[in-house]
């Protein structure tokens, strides 16, 4: 049965990618400029090299023939080249995703250490001072616009207390060698000997971002964590608990958290597309060389080959995780399993 | 950048109110960070004329055969220990140092001292076309303004530490040329190596020099790290290791320093200086540099061909109003082209001061005694000799209608109006020169004489034979004392004559932390950071 269900997720998934695909290749077109440049990210080719990619990318065929070419070219990683840098477009999105990946991670996270706990404070203390309290900063939270909020902190904590550096992911006098990509993995790895500094450091670096880009899904993990545990409250089954009597932690932890909970997963996914959008403006202001500072950059530059494979490779993430916590919620909760 | 607007207002809010010093861990003490406003083009000096890749790059990978003492303006040893020049002036002959020792780096190991086959190596790939680096680049720009391939007529090593230069015409510049930051020496093992390994473009992205840092990494857009180079032939650098951080936005480069994670920083902007001065934990270095803004006469159309207007002119308007408002008080008046600090500048040359009467009489005695209409040409663009020529263009407007002339406001796009500018057809034009090294020869030739009104860079137009045989003999003169005394005459000829108006040279500015010592600006090349260092 699961196994019908998953085939149909898959079926569904490689759907949505054929539209993006489609998407991807016809902005080649859409695009001004030249379609061979668009598409090879190539400036300045010499005619007799037109001859060649021209046969290439199949621009003398039909359109269908060279979006198939065009999906081999991706699945081949022989992706356009970068106007600005002339370097694969593929190869720099590799480079730069570890630090959008370890920056969203670690606000996602920091978002349900905090918001959850919260939600369900604010849910089991309903309309008392508490719950007044958390959903009335939850509230600004969710209202208040992150780049300002960014320009807040970065005033009050860096240029005025001089605490916290204000761009990057660690000073630049630190020398980590390249790894995983990722800075706090990285730094424990290397055999540097300011390890420890460069760590706290990394982390000093960290904490402004992921504070910043925290903040919107931690307001929307607390209003969502209250919203399904009151509901999860109001069930017979709650009460059949409580009138057995069981403690009202015992059927807090073992009937309410997980039923409340199961609808917070599903949450996660969909929060995850907001957050790389987050993510993107957070990158501008604090100078995080992530996929999205790069992206933005590309925009300026109007570096077509850039966006194009920018698009695509976020556009993916973003789907894929939808389908992976859909699935995970699915596996979680019976009642969502219509096979 | 996008956010750079509520970001400026922030960054400016946060300067006026105190800071807070931050403890900085220890090993952050033995590396510097000088924060640059763009990407270095190339590692070689040879190809770029930029000013931002001469301080990411130059004093720092390289050495060049003399060096300029940035006090005096003089020539010092450098690679050369000493040289001799021939009586005709033809002939160099340089003795070079024999403990002079290439970096160490992943890619290149050196087996080798310095010696005369590098000088030659380097400078014999400006000059032949058969020098297998030749064809590598395009063009080598500064070489080519000095006309370095006319110049330079055979390069002969004489001995393993000696080489000898023979010129086909006198040119006491020469040896100038030679102290700039572009005339840095390269390693022919390394290029030798290279051509093995056919990867000739090497030569110019993976440097290998003599200078007191050695290359590590670069990342575009990102930075570039520099290791201390451990066998540097002087005062090895305090300094383990340098990075130059690439920070292109104004905003964050002032944000990163009041953060302190930038120590050095050039400011090209004047408005932000006087927040910035307000704060103790930093401080602001100023030093006049090879520049002069100007306000030139196009000679060749009346009535700007007559003496008396062009001395009448020069007396409406007032300069030290002009400093205050468009130098903010930032820069030096000047009275000649060329600039206090160099050697040749004239102490006699009288103050050009600002006086109405005088000049409403000269214009009378000139046959205009009730004015007349001219354009004055903007510089659409901002430069440190000049950061806004249209707000002087409208100061001296408001001066000219004092005394009956009738000013307008004349402003192309930049490409635009340099071509405009070349084909002759402004009245006058606001606008400027920095020098790209310390001989007074690149300021006097360039801008004023018979040949540069040619090609091009004579804005004024003018072409006077006395002017010319006075910096000819110049030229033609080895003479230091000789030489002074013709740029003097020279100068006194320009004040006289006033083809343009000199109106300031502006200093240029760099801000760093206050545990930070011996980062000076040099007035006549990059930014070195071997005597820097840092104290907690």
């Amino acid at each position: 049965m699961m196994f019908h269900y998953l085939l149909r997720r898959l079926f569904l998934l490689s759907f949505v990618f054929v539209a993006l695909t489609v998407f991807a290749f016809s902005l080649g077109y859409l695009f001004p400029g030249d379609v061979l440049g668009n598409f090879t990210g190539l400036r300045n080719i010499s005619p007799a090299e037109e001859i060649v990619l021209r046969q290439q990318l199949g621009l003398d065929q039909s359109y269908w023939q060279q979006y198939i070419y065009f999906n081999q070219r991706i699945l081949d990683g022989n992706w356009a080249l970068s106007f600005s840098s002339q370097q694969n477009v593929l190869d720099e999105i590799i480079n730069v995703m570890p630090a959008t990946l370890e920056l969203a991670s670690y606000a996602l996270l920091l978002s349900l250490i905090v918001g959850i706990p919260l939600g369900i404070v604010a849910a089991v203390r309903k309309d008392k001072w508490l719950d007044k309290l958390i959903s009335g900063l939850a509230l600004v939270g969710y209202s208040i616009p992150i780049f300002w909020w960014a320009l807040l902190l970065i005033m009050v904590f860096s240029l005025t207390l001089g605490w916290l550096p204000t761009s990057g992911r660690l000073s630049v006098l630190y020398e980590i060698p390249t790894m995983s990509g990722f800075m706090l993995p990285d730094i424990l790895l290397s055999q540097v000997p300011y390890r420890e500094e460069a760590l706290v450091d990394a982390i000093r670096h960290l904490l402004l971002p992921a504070l910043v880009l925290a903040t919107y899904p931690t307001t929307v993990m607390i209003r969502f964590t209250r919203e399904s545990m009151l509901d999860v409250l109001e069930q017979n089954y709650i009460k059949t608990a409580r009138a057995k009597g069981l403690t009202r932690l015992q059927v807090l932890y073992t009937h309410g958290l997980r039923n409340a909970l199961l609808p917070v997963t599903r949450q996660v996914g969909l929060q995850f597309s907001t957050l790389i959008t987050l993510a993107m403006i957070t990158e501008v202001i604090f100078s995080w060389p992530g996929i999205g500072s790069w992206l933005i950059d590309g925009i300026y530059q109007r570096n077509f080959p850039a966006i194009q494979g920018g698009l695509l490779v976020v556009s993916s993430l973003v789907i894929a995780v939808n389908m992976f916590t859909e699935i995970l919620h699915t596996m979680l909760n019976p009642l969502a399993r219509k096979f | 950048m996008k956010s750079s607007g509520p970001f400026a207002a922030i960054v400016l809010l946060s300067m006026l109110s105190s800071a807070c010093q931050p403890v900085l861990p220890t090993t952050r003490v033995h590396g510097l960070v000088y924060c640059a406003e763009g990407s270095p083009e190339s590692f070689n000096p040879q190809l770029v004329t930029s000013g931002t890749t001469i301080d990411a790059i130059s004093q720092h990978l390289y050495d060049r055969l003399l060096d300029i003492n940035p006090d005096s303006g003089e020539l010092i040893p450098g690679l050369a220990q000493s040289w001799q020049i021939s009586d005709d002036g033809l002939t160099y002959r340089f003795q070079l140092r024999q403990d002079v020792k290439f970096h160490q780096t992943s890619y290149f190991s050196p087996t080798r001292p310095m010696n005369a086959e590098d000088v030659q190596f380097t400078f014999g790939r400006l000059l032949s076309v058969q020098h297998p680096f030749h064809q590598t680049a395009t063009e080598y720009p500064y070489f080519d303004s000095v006309e370095w391939q006319q110049l330079v007529a055979k390069l002969t090593v004489t001995g393993p530490y000696e080489i000898e230069f023979t010129l086909s015409k006198p040119d006491s510049s020469f040896l100038s040329t030679l102290a700039t930051d572009f005339a840095a020496i390269l390693s022919a093992e390394y290029g030798a190596q290279l051509i093995n390994n056919n990867t000739l473009a090497d030569l110019d992205q993976l440097p290998v020099g003599t200078g007191p840092f050695l290359y590590r990494h670069y990342q575009k857009d990102v930075l570039i790290r520099y290791y201390r180079h451990p066998n540097y032939w002087r005062q090895l650098p305090a300094m383990e290791q340098l990075v130059i951080d690439i920070v292109p936005d104004n905003t964050k480069r002032i944000a990163k320093l009041l953060t302190h994670e930038c120590d050095v920083a050039p400011i090209p902007r004047l408005a932000e200086l006087s927040l910035l001065s307000k704060r103790d934990d930093f401080v602001i270095d100023a030093q006049t540099s090879m520049n002069v803004g100007y306000w030139a006469f196009n000679t060749r159309t009346p009535p700007f061909d007559q003496v008396k207007v062009r001395q009448a002119l020069s007396y409406a308007i007032n300069k030290s109003n002009i400093l205050q408002a468009v130098y903010f008080g930032q820069a030096e008046p000047a009275n000649s082209l060329l600039p206090p600090t160099s050697w040749a500048y004239d102490k006699n040359l009288n103050i050009q001061r600002y006086d109405p009467l005088l000049a409403k009489k000269l214009l009378t005695e000139a046959g205009y005694p009730d004015g007349f209409q001219m354009d004055i040409w903007a510089m659409p663009v901002q430069r440190l000799y000049n950061p806004n020529a249209l707000k002087m263009a409208e100061l001296i407007q408001a001066d000219l209608a004092q005394i009956g002339v009738r000013a307008k406001i004349v402003s192309y796009e930049w490409n635009t109006f340099r071509r405009k500018l070349r084909l002759g057809e402004h009245d006058s034009v606001l606008i400027g020169w920095s020098a790209d090294n310390a001989d007074p020869d690149n300021f006097l030739r360039p801008l004023l004489s018979c040949a540069a009104a040619i090609s091009g860079s004579n804005r004024a137009n003018w072409c006077d034979e006395n002017y010319d045989q006075l910096i000819a003999k110049a030229v033609h003169t080895p003479k230091l004392e000789e030489r002074r005394a013709f740029y003097q005459q020279a100068q006194q000829y320009q004040a006289e004559q006033m083809p343009l108006v000199p109106i300031a040279h502006s200093k240029r500015f760099q801000v760093r932390s206050r545990n930070i010592s011996g980062v000076r600006i040099n007035p006549y090349g990059g930014i070195n950071f071997t005597a820097a260092g840092k104290s907690l």
